[in-house]
């Protein structure tokens, strides 16, 4: 039995391997994902411009203006003078944020009055603006206590502020963990998924079936591979994460592959169950694109699944990548233990569970 | 108009991913008003040429002239002229049978007045008129034949190029749509018939025989039939095993093609030789030599140098199938629905240990159905299915351990090179190490497969592509071989080479069960059930149910006779 | 070149209609896909933390603690957890329960008293989650800097003279993401009809067979390519000012430009993405690796690189370069200023300039590779 199986995986993984094209087609969009995902799919702002319509003439104004210039979120200033060239450098994206100070701005400031500035940020940008306007109010508070502390005696209270696991807000910390959880999902569901379709589609799978294996022995000859194909990928990244972008790997990489197994079983029954479903591998195409895209919005990687509606969140549970991300990402960073770590382990396996079972009954179900 | 509508002046055409020219120097005139058979195994070049000549593909050298038209840079007028029907038919599998052909009108010009009744009379001629409004992905496979064909009529062409129409096509559509050329060959059309069916050749005024890219006749059928004038012999009222005595025949030097029909054998002999002695070939007391008219098929093999041997060498590296059940296959009451639709309707049929049975029906009818059933792929609706006395269903593996499969498309895996089949195909029913190894190695010698290893089914020739997928069905020696329509679309010299092996596993006690809408096929089973709407409305030995039919005028029918007759005189008494 | 016969043409559009109409894998994506994706996007990504789960420890229980306490749980963006000690704490922060705490030390109330001493409050946020810890740290110093002001005008202090930043969101005022990211999302379904739904036609023609049949009719290149344009043309208009509908009608997206450049823009966009399916489809004859090419040169592009979720200016000058080249990413400039800035000409001039060139490099290039020959 173990030698029938140990076939099967065999030829999968033949077949995946074979030609340089198919080899190319799993390892080559891995790299340029991971080339190219930590710079672009992120929600960080920087080099963005900053626009200054200064109608102040004094020392603080300047003074602040320098600053801002100094911050990384804005590499570039724009100076503009009138109302019209503020409405003309939002209307048309030329800055991100303008800053207004207002004519008696360093006079208030001068007489240790409450000053105020003005900024407007563009609403079809509204989160890079709030990104945006919290460096600019962060900046705005270090200098307006630097000057009090040099006029007068003493701040009653001060906040320290630390940021645990990231300590700098590296926003490539938070990309690449989850990198490992989309990209190899992605692969484990079209290599279940398809693979079914294409024995169906040229008749091979017949061929199986009357064969002495079972279609339990089937499925698991088509899981195994996914998985192989998933682990491989994930560790690619997880290289690169480590060695290229240098993000520290804090947990236990024994826990991390324990539980990307878990994943790849919950994986594999959702690409078993749309196969089940498919007639065609254009159809399989076609149903693991509905799947995945959903799956990927909704991980918590776009937007934090905090935000979501508390339905959609309720919902969102039988998504997989959702609890796999959490778990990548606390093994990664926050070196997480295996009792904390079972609330995302424990839905990965009745996902998995289900999915199989139901795959497995749908399969034996269309056979007759 | 003059006597050649179509002028083939040394065509060749090569494709820039094959280093073989797909056509090589064929030259040949097509004469107006007669239909020309284009006739030739697979991957002759049939298509290539018919693409040619509409149009849709250019020569690399030579010329074509179609009714003094270059077709490619005489594009527009020739399209006005000439119908097409391409493999598969074309056909919009989505839209209804009404919208395939007003597309095609409109695409064509065909309005108003003239449309309406173009419509009926296409449609009264194809008999499509009750299921205008179904999709044409739901029609059977004859219908779709003459939807595609009525489409391809629709601009009134002159030129009418078919390719492969009777593909995928029971004989009954088949005689249809030739009663329905000919119908138009009498209004002065133009057809080109390609074909890989050699008994549709000797319908044709003339055919094109080519092999491989080339030509080797051009001509009347009967000219290339009578170079084998006299040649053609039946051994008949043979006692003993005929199986054998074909094998035998075919070892001899005067022999140079044989096949079995029924209970006789057929043989060609070669040129200027005397006839086989009977009794040295151990045909039995009773048995004689007839003359028989020769086929084109015969004329065929013969022109390619003739048929291959008897002997099997796979079959000889079998050991015999031991076992002591009588009934290795059994049928009772085997029913399935889909809906209220009844695909098999209490079917019972029984086959005996080393026998070849068939299963024979017009598309649809529901052999497919009950196959599946008996190998297990599907869950009958009542009745039992018994294989080797167990349920293949209910038990598991053990029972399958001795079944061996062969699909209609060689299920292969396209992208694993033949080695890594072998192996996967081994693997999977259990064989391993040292014993694995010699199996597949037997396999390799015996298949001459050895060349090939490393490359991939797609590339493999077809005759190699049969031979690998037949391979793969019985490394692990099974009791029985299911086959369904193993043949199909292949030519006679590699169908010849494969009813050898199968003739040489049955004498090793193998069973073997078989479904075929091809007559050919037929002739080699032991026994036949005739399948049609889901029931079995005659069984027997071909010769049995040949001799069904025979009458007066029509002493000595052919199997496709009888399956014709057969089918019709159920399905009239039905409609009593 | 011959005229165009629109006999020919409109049967051909009529064809192509049925077909769309009735096969599932089109109908999935033009009519379901759309629906999940206006949902998805409308509900599931939600830039905006609006209450975010924060815990509290207080080691020092003093008014003054309680009363900065109180700051906090009367913030909207916080649910305050309170905790004993700062190890429970940091465990629900490791476990991804809270996502920041607060800690106010023992001596926190002692501190305050001293004239000359500060009393130093500790927030610590979880890292793994920039945005969130930006949000959570914003928030946290908006509360302490109330909190502060209160105390001082409570004991008729002068408060430290901040510099306070009054933020104007034009066109946006609540700053909802949800505002910019639905427009830029009507770009994906745009995308994902023009492109994969297209990707698949022309290969399909050529594998059923069917484009044979064609080909030996009198049909003219240009009326097979205008036949498979003209009715995924009308299908994506239709689909995007239904979308333009839901957003604007059932989700509230306010809508201030005019629906005619929407629909000259969203033509143009169209014309480059049914342009790109097309060549894919053509040029490769197979379903499967033309859906695949398509997935690959245009959703994923549009998804990363068009600037409605990842900011442009953001990435390396060498991304931001290639995302000059993306239809998508001029679409959804166009789309966000037309639902939410309006007619700002420039900006529109601009991005229809540039579909102009996509739109007819595209549909140039699959006119170039559509033939009527075999080869």
């Amino acid at each position: 039995m173990f030698s029938r199986i140990l076939t099967l995986i065999i030829k999968e993984l033949e077949m995946l391997l074979q030609d340089r094209q198919s080899r190319m087609v799993l390892i080559v969009p891995v790299i340029l994902q991971l080339a190219l995902f930590p710079f672009a799919a992120t929600l960080e702002v920087k080099n963005n411009t900053l626009a200054i319509y200064n109608e102040d003439s004094g020392r603080e104004s300047v003074e602040l203006m320098q600053r801002f210039s100094q911050a990384q979120a804005f590499s570039q200033l724009l100076a503009l003078y009138s109302e019209a060239e503020v409405r003309y450098a939002i209307d048309n994206q030329e800055a991100l944020i303008v800053i207004r100070f207002p004519a008696d701005f360093s006079r208030d400031i001068a007489a240790g009055l409450p000053s105020k500035i003005q900024a407007i940020l563009d609403g079809r940008r509204s989160n890079s603006g709030q990104i945006a306007l919290g460096y600019v109010q962060q900046i705005v508070n270090d200098y307006s206590n630097e000057r009090f502390r040099l006029q007068q005696k003493n701040v009653p209270s001060s906040l320290v502020v630390r940021h645990w696991f990231n300590p700098n807000l590296n926003y490539v910390w938070h990309i690449l963990p989850s990198l490992i959880a989309i990209i190899t999902s992605i692969n484990a569901l079209i290599v279940t998924a398809l693979s079914v379709a294409r024995e169906r589609e040229q008749g091979t799978l017949d061929q199986l079936l009357i064969s002495p294996l079972t279609p339990g022995m089937i499925m698991i000859g088509k899981i195994i591979p996914a998985i192989l194909v998933a682990v491989v990928q994930g560790t690619i990244i997880l290289l690169g994460a480590i060695f290229i972008y240098r993000v520290p790997f804090a947990g236990s990489l024994l826990l991390l592959y324990s539980s990307m197994m878990f994943y790849c079983l919950a994986l594999a029954g959702f690409g078993l169950l749309i196969s089940s479903v498919c007639a065609t591998q254009q159809q399989a195409f076609l149903g693991v694109f509905c799947f995945v895209m959903p799956t990927i919005m909704l991980s918590g990687y776009a937007s934090p699944v905090d935000n979501m509606p508390v339905w959609l969140q309720y919902l969102d549970w039988i998504n997989p990548l959702r609890h796999f991300i959490v778990i990548v990402k606390g093994l990664f960073l926050k070196d997480i233990d295996p009792i904390a770590l079972l609330p995302n382990v424990y839905p990965l396996i009745i996902i998995a569970i289900v999915t199989l079972s139901s795959a497995n009954w749908l399969f034996r179900h269309r056979l007759a | 108009m003059s006597d050649s509508l179509v002028i083939l002046d040394s065509v060749r055409k090569t494709f820039s991913h094959s280093v073989k020219p797909a056509l090589e120097g064929v030259s040949a005139v097509l004469k107006p008003g007669q239909i020309t058979g284009l006739v030739g195994p697979d991957g002759a070049g049939k298509t290539t040429l018919i693409r040619l000549m509409a149009g849709l593909l250019a020569p690399t050298s030579g010329s074509i002239s179609v009714d003094h038209c270059d077709p490619i840079r005489d594009a527009d007028q020739l399209r006005a002229f000439i119908g097409y029907m391409p493999q598969k038919f074309g056909l919009y599998e989505d839209l209804s049978v009404i919208e395939n052909l007003e597309l095609h009108a409109d695409l064509r010009a065909l309005m108003g007045e003239e449309r309406v009744t173009t419509f009926n009379r296409l449609l009264a001629f194809t008999d499509l008129t009750r299921f205008t409004s179904r999709l044409a992905g739901k029609l059977s496979g004859g219908m779709k034949q003459k939807l595609g064909l009525a489409c391809a009529l629709l601009g009134r062409p002159r030129l009418l190029l078919l390719d492969e129409p009777s593909v995928g096509v029971d004989p009954i559509s088949r005689r249809e749509l030739w009663k329905m050329v000919h119908e138009l060959i009498a209004k002065g059309m133009t057809v080109v018939w390609s074909t890989a069916y050699l008994d549709e050749a000797e319908l044709c005024a003339e055919v094109i025989l080519m092999n491989d890219g080339q030509l080797i006749f051009s001509g009347k059928p009967a000219d290339l039939t009578q170079r084998i004038h006299d040649r053609s012999l039946q051994i008949r009222q043979i006692t003993g095993n005929r199986r054998q005595l074909l094998a035998r025949a075919l070892r001899r030097p005067e022999v140079s093609d044989g096949v079995i029909q029924g209970h006789a054998v057929r043989l060609v002999l070669r040129e200027g030789v005397d006839r086989p002695n009977l009794n040295e070939l151990d045909a039995g007391d009773e048995a004689e030599l007839v003359p028989v008219a020769p086929r084109f098929e015969d004329a065929f093999i013969e022109a390619l140098g003739g048929g291959p041997g008897g002997d099997s060498v796979l079959a000889q590296s079998l050991s015999p199938v031991l076992g002591d059940e009588d009934i290795v296959v059994e049928a009772v009451a085997l029913t399935k629905r889909f809906g209220d639709f009844t695909a098999t309707d209490q079917v019972n049929f029984e086959v005996k240990r080393g026998e070849i049975f068939g299963l024979l029906g017009p598309n649809g009818a529901g052999k497919s159905t009950t196959f599946r059933m008996m190998c297990g792929l599907l869950t009958p609706t009542s009745g039992t299915a018994r294989v080797m006395g167990i349920d293949l269903k209910t038990s598991g593996s053990e029972a399958r351990q001795r079944l061996g499969y062969m699909a209609q498309k060689f299920s292969l895996y396209s992208n694993l090179t033949i080695e890594q089949n072998l192996k996967f195909f081994s693997g999977v029913y259990g064989l391993r190490g040292a014993w694995q190894k010699t199996v597949m190695a037997e396999m390799i010698e015996v298949f001459r497969l050895q060349p090939y290893l490393g490359t991939t089914p797609d590339t493999l020739p077809l005759g190699f592509k049969q031979r690998l997928a037949l391979a793969c069905a019985v490394m692990h020696q099974p009791a029985i071989l299911f086959l369904d329509e193993p043949t199909s679309g292949v030519d006679p010299v590699t169908r010849r080479e494969f009813w050898t092996h199968i003739n040489g596993i049955v004498e090793k006690g193998v069973t073997v069960m078989v479904t075929t809408h091809f007559m050919d096929e037929a002739e080699y089973c032991d026994r036949i059930a005739l399948v049609f709407r889901g029931k079995i409305i005659a069984a027997g030995s071909p010769d049995q149910l040949k001799e069904q039919i025979a009458s007066p005028q029509n002493p000595d029918p052919s199997m496709e006779d009888a399956f014709i007759s057969l089918v019709q005189q159920h399905a009239s008494d039905v409609s009593i | 070149m011959k005229s165009i016969s629109f006999r020919r043409l409109s049967a051909l559009c009529r064809k192509e209609t049925w077909q769309i109409l009735r096969d599932p894998s089109s109908n999935l994506i033009a009519f379901v896909l759309p629906v999940v994706m206006m949902f998805i996007f409308g509900y599931g990504i939600n830039l905006d933390s609006t209450a975010v789960h924060i815990g509290l420890v207080l080691e020092d229980t003093s008014p003054e603690a309680r009363h900065f306490a109180d700051n906090l749980y009367g913030s909207p963006y916080f649910i305050v957890h309170a905790a004993e000690t700062q190890a429970e704490v940091g465990r629900a922060l490791t476990e991804g329960r809270v996502r920041g705490f607060v800690v106010v030390p023992v001596d926190f109330a002692e501190k305050l008293k001293q004239p000359t001493g500060t009393a130093p409050l500790l927030v610590v946020t979880d890292g793994s989650e920039p945005n969130t810890a930006n949000f959570v740290q914003n928030y946290v110093i908006a509360a302490w800097t109330g909190w502060m002001q209160q105390r001082a005008s409570e004991r008729g202090e002068l408060p430290p003279p901040g510099i306070s930043i009054e933020p104007r969101f034009w066109f946006n005022p609540s700053a909802e993401s949800r505002n910019f990211l639905i427009p830029g999302s009507i770009t994906i379904i745009m995308t994902v009809i023009g492109a994969l739904l297209t990707s698949l036609v022309v290969a399909r023609e050529w594998e059923r067979g069917t484009m044979e049949a064609l080909l030996s009719s009198p049909v003219t290149r240009t009326e097979l390519l205008l036949s498979k344009l003209l009715p995924y043309y009308v299908l994506g208009i239709v689909s995007l000012f239904l979308c333009v509908g839901v957003a604007a009608l059932m989700m509230h997206v306010p809508f201030r430009g005019s629906l005619l450049i929407l629909w000259g823009i969203g033509s143009l966009f169209l014309a480059s993405s049914l342009g790109l399916g097309l060549l894919l489809s053509t040029v490769l004859r197979n379903q499967f690796v033309a859906a695949q090419a398509a997935l690959n040169a245009a959703f994923l592009p549009a998804m990363m690189l068009s600037g409605f979720l990842f900011e442009i200016r953001s990435m390396p000058a060498v991304i931001q370069g290639a995302t000059y080249l993306i239809p998508a990413r001029y679409f959804v400039t166009a789309l966000q200023t037309l639902f939410q800035a309006g007619n700002v000409a420039p900006i529109l001039l601009h991005s229809g300039m540039f579909l102009v060139f996509a739109g007819s490099f595209f549909i140039g290039l699959t006119a170039l590779k559509t033939r009527r020959r075999l080869e």
